[in-house]
């Protein structure tokens, strides 16, 4: 009756487990939500109208700032991304170049982006002579962002049926007409979910910007003079995003409500990237679905 | 007529898209250039060893082109190394527990739920955990342990850990769910228990993929700046237990670069600590290459 009781201690063991893992997992997935009901929640105690205001005590400015860059890396590494996944998925042969470039994508990817700062700070500032701004923190970003938009293109590409690729060839056109005229449509809608994405993620980015972005922010809200340094609408001025305000809040504590301000921004920016990355899903669920139907 | 036709259809473009999907080997070879130019100054101007860098925590590099400080960077590298794999510790028994339980125990409508939510955490912004472990989990700490103040490797490690969860776990889990079906059918055939199909057959299977996923996240620990910086307390000294405050890598290029003179042996020697960071980061990218192509061929599926 050894076996027996062999069975029944490995079935005691399983049952266990089992509950070790909902427990664990519960734990976990509990101690996420909690944190992020915090954050939100205390942003938003005490919320005044001020704190959305234009101007020093609030963060009308910073959100400006942090939406602008963003749209502007994105458009620095959007085509450059895209043009880059396209060429690893269709013109690439296999070889030791195409290896070298996916290690060197992956490590680009994997960055520390303090390091890509330091970088963007050197070539971007150093080396051209200029001052904090704006676009020298696109630029940054762009590099952060650049290897995410690259590869969710490549897979678009490879997971799109091959008979996109052969009907169009078979009617003659060239390999470059098929790639812009037939594939690149229909893989759009994955390639908008990665720049969604790609702009979640450049949202809360904090370290690459202390030293492009600068913390500091001045903007004269009747200046339209693309050229004049307090021009909203000016990449070429300094401009302080809500990460890096949160950041300044701990260390440079000047006004009285900076506390306040801080958690504001943290529940600000959460509910941004939350936002950005919620929507990218339904997105690419919907267009999921409905490109399954039609090779169906 | 006719040549200059296909040129424009098809070997322009070609070239276009050729030169920017080269240009992400050039950006890489270029970051690291820079890296190394700026950074192994320390060596070359300012005739340190390599030995002094690593291996002494005499830090005092002065703050101008003669140099003549010291670039003892040790305090640095056992503050970054203290906190990450305090991080790890934290984060990998959850992390496998929440993959298993996702990719073997979850019943369909709690991992519907369950692998979203998850995902989502992995983009949240690092300063978002850094401004929380600041404001609540030091002076939490301060208080439970009696403390001057919480900055400490215990408070890094916690931040950390939340950090680099959800990345282990998706990575985790991804790997467990591609174990093939086959090897789960044959063992329950054989009479095992879900417990011991999972640790005898799934994870052993499934281990390649794990290791990448911890990779992963002791990377995104290594380079991680602000958070831990909020939290470590920057007191350049070894740290005697987890409750004592110390300093890392990234939180002194982080809280020191703009304060140095360019060019000068301090800003020198962070740029030193920069080409390590990136040094590192490629090193666990050939480590993640070395297993997963290990692994792929002890499967050795049909």
């Amino acid at each position: 009756m050894d076996v027996l009781k062999k069975i029944r201690a490995a079935k005691r063991m399983d049952r266990g487990m089992t509950v070790v893992f909902y427990v664990v997992a519960g734990a976990a997935i509990a101690l996420l939500c909690a944190f992020a009901l915090t954050v939100i929640i205390r942003g938003f105690i005490g919320f005044t109208p001020e704190l959305l205001a234009f101007n020093k005590d609030g963060i009308g400015n910073q959100l400006f700032n942090t939406v602008y860059l963003v749209f502007l890396s994105l458009l620095i590494s959007g085509p450059l991304g895209i043009a880059a996944g396209i060429y690893m998925a269709e013109y690439a042969r296999n070889g030791p170049v195409t290896r070298f470039l996916r290690i060197c994508i992956e490590t680009l990817s994997s960055l520390p982006s303090i390091v890509v700062g330091l970088f963007g700070y050197l070539v971007f500032i150093v080396l051209v002579g200029g001052r904090w701004s704006l676009m020298a923190g696109a630029l940054a970003v762009s590099i952060l962002n650049l290897p995410l938009i690259a590869t969710t293109t490549e897979d678009a590409f490879r997971s799109l049926p091959a008979g996109y690729k052969r009907g169009s060839l078979g009617l003659g056109a060239t390999h470059w007409q098929t790639i812009f005229r037939v594939m690149l449509p229909a893989c759009l809608p994955r390639i908008i979910t990665g720049l969604i994405l790609a702009a979640g993620r450049a949202f809360g980015e904090s370290a690459a910007l202390l030293y492009t972005a600068s913390t500091s922010t001045d903007i004269n809200w009747r200046s339209w003079n693309l050229a004049s340094p307090t021009c909203p609408l000016n990449p070429f001025r300094p401009g302080e995003t809500l990460s890096l305000h949160i950041w300044a809040a701990r260390t440079e504590s000047l006004s009285s409500n900076a506390e306040q301000v801080a958690n504001f921004s943290s529940a600000v920016l959460l509910i941004l990237v939350f936002g950005f990355s919620i929507g990218a899903r339904f997105l690419s669920r919907r267009l999921d679905k409905k490109m399954g139907g039609h090779s169906a | 007529m006719e040549k200059k036709h296909l040129f424009w259809k098809e070997h322009f473009w070609r070239i276009l898209i050729t030169a920017c999907g080269l240009f992400m080997i050039l950006l890489t070879l270029g970051i690291g250039a820079f890296l190394a130019y700026k950074g192994l100054g320390t060596f070359t101007t300012y005739g340190h060893s390599v030995w002094e860098f690593f291996f002494s925590s005499d830090w005092d590099p002065a703050d101008n082109t003669e140099g003549g400080g010291t670039v003892g960077a040790a305090v640095y590298l056992v503050g970054s190394l203290s906190t990450c794999f305090l991080g790890l510790l934290l984060a990998l028994p959850f992390s496998l527990a929440a993959a298993i339980f996702l990719s073997e125990i979850a019943p369909p409508w709690s991992e519907k739920f369950f692998r979203p939510a998850v995902e989502l955490f992995v983009g949240i912004p690092s300063i978002i955990y850094g401004w929380m472990g600041l404001t609540i989990l030091v002076p939490v700490i301060r208080d439970l342990f009696g403390l001057d103040h919480g900055f400490s490797v215990l408070a890094a490690g916690i931040v950390l850990a939340v950090m680099i969860f959800p990345t282990i776990t998706t990575v985790a889990a991804d790997a467990l769910r591609a174990v093939p079906k086959d090897y789960r059918r044959a063992a329950y055939g054989l009479g095992a228990t879900r417990w011991q199909v999972i640790w005898q057959v799934v994870l052993p299977a499934a281990r390649p993929g794990v290791f990448t996923g911890i990779i992963l996240g002791l990377c995104r620990a290594f380079g991680e700046a602000m958070a831990v910086a909020m939290v470590i307390g920057r007191a350049r000294q070894f740290p005697d237990s987890i409750l004592s405050p110390t300093t890392s890598l990234t939180t002194a290029i982080a809280s020191d670069m703009g304060g140095a003179m360019d060019g000068g042996e301090y800003s020198t020697a962070l740029w030193t600590m920069a080409l390590v960071l990136f040094g590192l980061s490629l090193l666990f990218i050939l480590l993640i290459h070395l297993v997963s192509r290990k692994g792929g061929k002890s499967h050795g599926r049909a």
